[in-house]
């Protein structure tokens, strides 16, 4: 009796189902035990990989119902690469239109930014601009500029405010979130992804400058000069900007 | 005495870590202890290796392309041989290796020009769905030029010898005609590979399949050998009561694995030995004690 692939990796995910035959104990009896060493070790090290890239996720609705939301989770969307780094891509899909969750919905957007946290900290080194390279342009070749961001830039926006959830949940002491929409910017200065609560103006301005709009396009986009200048302050001092065409 | 190995060995690489780019080069693996590397760990080892002679890192957690861990890594390889471990590559599937991910092995393989290369005799993905897990394989005829041919293509690709690391068995297959070793010699015959001899997983294996461990050693090619593995187990039984050995790599070497060690070094002599700890990691004394009885164990041989 043959065990192909494709029988023992669906016995494996199926927790109820028989174990594949051909399969033996060493007295030659059916190994049902010993099969269940593999189901066990993919369930936990799959739950355990998503634990560790969902750590807010996990806090905000307990270790028990996490456990159990990753073993749902882990058996409709299995890795498609080996790269645990970035397993649970569609988590915040899924949490979307998991009913038990229902009563968190802010939490989708919070599986999206520590998704982002993870590809911002694992993104390709970029090395920043001077702080005063802007300066050092003529006012028409500033409004001419147009920017590239550091591969470790993020941006997100969301109805929720899942910037103060975020920080009430990882750092003491922090005020509670009041409902209100909120804006991010993640850098990374050196290898620690920053997190940064920005207006919606200041969202839409390094949105249109991520996409090298120039600089005159982007400052229409902020409220006045102050925020302009306050926006692009923070992206060089973040390390942010790599190259000024 | 190795009066190189301890902290004024650090403290002066440390100071002349500038000039020591790209001018250390490691090609082989010393006969010496290494540990598979986490970061908690990189002050410890920076500040004081002793007695570990060299690194093993998982492929997979460093083909990102930039931040920490990859900066960790250019600075560890200026001052240890690296053995970059690969737990992704599946070169027991009955499907097509993975061409991204073989191509994402040879990035990292090329920039890093690691001392040594392995994987593992077992399979993780499954039409394009990865289990990180290794799971087993019959061994028959198919399966020998499936992955012998899997092993020439890593081989060809990375321009260079890997090494095939014996798996942890839990049951046996009723398809298999062959021994796991006459499997193992006949893949080095056939691919010019070299092995990765775990020898907790031959403990695990052997206590499982109620085989002997001495036995399996004696009938291992031990002249293809690069490496020695020495990991922690857990145990429990089977719904016949009979024991179960599961390979965690969550607590420390046994003595009855220590044994095999001394065991097997005696007929083999000294090898690169790696202590691997992956799951519940412990502060970096407990993990260094380990490499340091691995040193005895290696110092056995050695005199």
């Amino acid at each position: 009796m043959n065990v192909s692939q494709v029988q023992f990796q669906a016995a494996m995910l199926a927790p109820d189902a028989a174990t594949p035959e051909g399969l033996r104990n060493p007295d030659g009896s059916a190994a049902s035990k010993r099969f269940d060493v593999y189901r066990n070790n993919v369930v936990v090290s799959l739950a355990d990989a998503l634990e560790t890239a969902f750590p807010v996720v996990r806090k905000l609705v307990g270790d028990a119902f996490f456990r159990a939301m990753a073993a749902v989770y882990l058996r409709q969307h299995p890795p498609t690469s080996p790269l645990m780094m970035f397993y649970g891509e569609a988590m915040p899909a899924f949490l979307a239109d998991f009913y038990p969750a229902k009563s968190l919905p802010y939490l989708p957007d919070i599986a999206r930014l520590e998704l982002a946290l993870r590809h911002s900290y694992h993104a390709a080194d970029g090395t920043p601009v001077d702080h005063d390279a802007l300066g050092q342009l003529t006012p028409e070749a500033l409004m001419r500029a147009r920017l590239h961001l550091a591969p470790a830039v993020r941006l997100l926006s969301s109805d929720y405010p899942i910037h103060s959830i975020y920080v009430a949940n990882t750092q003491p002491d922090a005020p509670n979130p009041a409902m209100q929409a909120e804006r991010i910017l993640i850098t990374r200065p050196e290898f620690d992804p920053q997190l940064h609560l920005i207006s919606a103006t200041a969202h839409a301005c390094i949105n249109a400058l991520a996409q090298q709009k120039t600089l005159e396009d982007a400052m229409r986009l902020v409220e006045n000069e102050n925020e302009f200048s306050a926006t692009l302050g923070l992206l060089l001092a973040q390390g942010a900007v790599v190259q000024i065409d | 005495m190795r009066p190189l190995s301890g902290g004024l060995k650090a403290h002066l690489t440390i100071k002349n870590e500038s000039a020591m780019l790209d001018q250390t080069h490691f090609d082989t693996l010393p006969s010496r202890p290494g540990v598979g590397y986490k970061s908690q760990h990189y002050s410890d080892i920076m500040a004081n290796p002793a007695p570990v002679g060299w690194l093993e890192i998982h492929a997979e957690n460093y083909m990102g392309a930039g931040g920490r861990p990859i900066a960790q890594l250019k600075h560890l390889a200026e001052r240890f041989p690296i053995s970059v471990h690969g737990v992704g590559l599946s070169i027991g599937g009955e499907g097509s290796l993975d061409a991204d991910h073989l191509a994402r092995l040879k990035h990292l393989v090329g920039w890093l020009k690691p001392a040594s290369f392995s994987e593992h005799l077992a399979w993780s993905t499954h039409d394009s769905h990865f289990f990180n897990d290794l799971l087993p394989l019959p061994y028959a005829d198919a399966t020998l030029n499936r992955v012998a041919a899997h092993i020439s293509q890593v081989q060809d690709v990375l321009g260079r010898q890997m090494l095939l690391e014996n798996p942890s068995s839990y049951l046996a297959f009723a398809e298999s005609t062959m021994s796991e070793t006459d499997f193992l010699r006949e893949l080095v015959k056939r691919t010019g590979c070299g092995l990765l001899l775990d020898v907790n997983n031959v403990s695990i294996s052997a206590t499982n399949l109620q085989t002997s461990p001495q036995d399996y050693i004696d009938d291992f090619p031990l002249d293809a050998v690069g490496e020695i593995h020495l990991g922690g187990h857990d145990e429990e039984e089977d719904e016949t009561g009979a024991p179960l050995l599961i390979d965690s790599h969550g607590k420390p070497v046994v003595d009855p694995v220590w044994s095999l060690l001394d065991y097997t070094l005696s007929r083999s002599g000294p090898k690169p030995l790696l202590v691997e700890w992956d799951n519940d990691v412990p502060d970096w004394p407990v993990l260094a004690a380990e490499a340091t009885r691995a040193d005895g164990a290696l110092a056995a041989v050695t005199a």
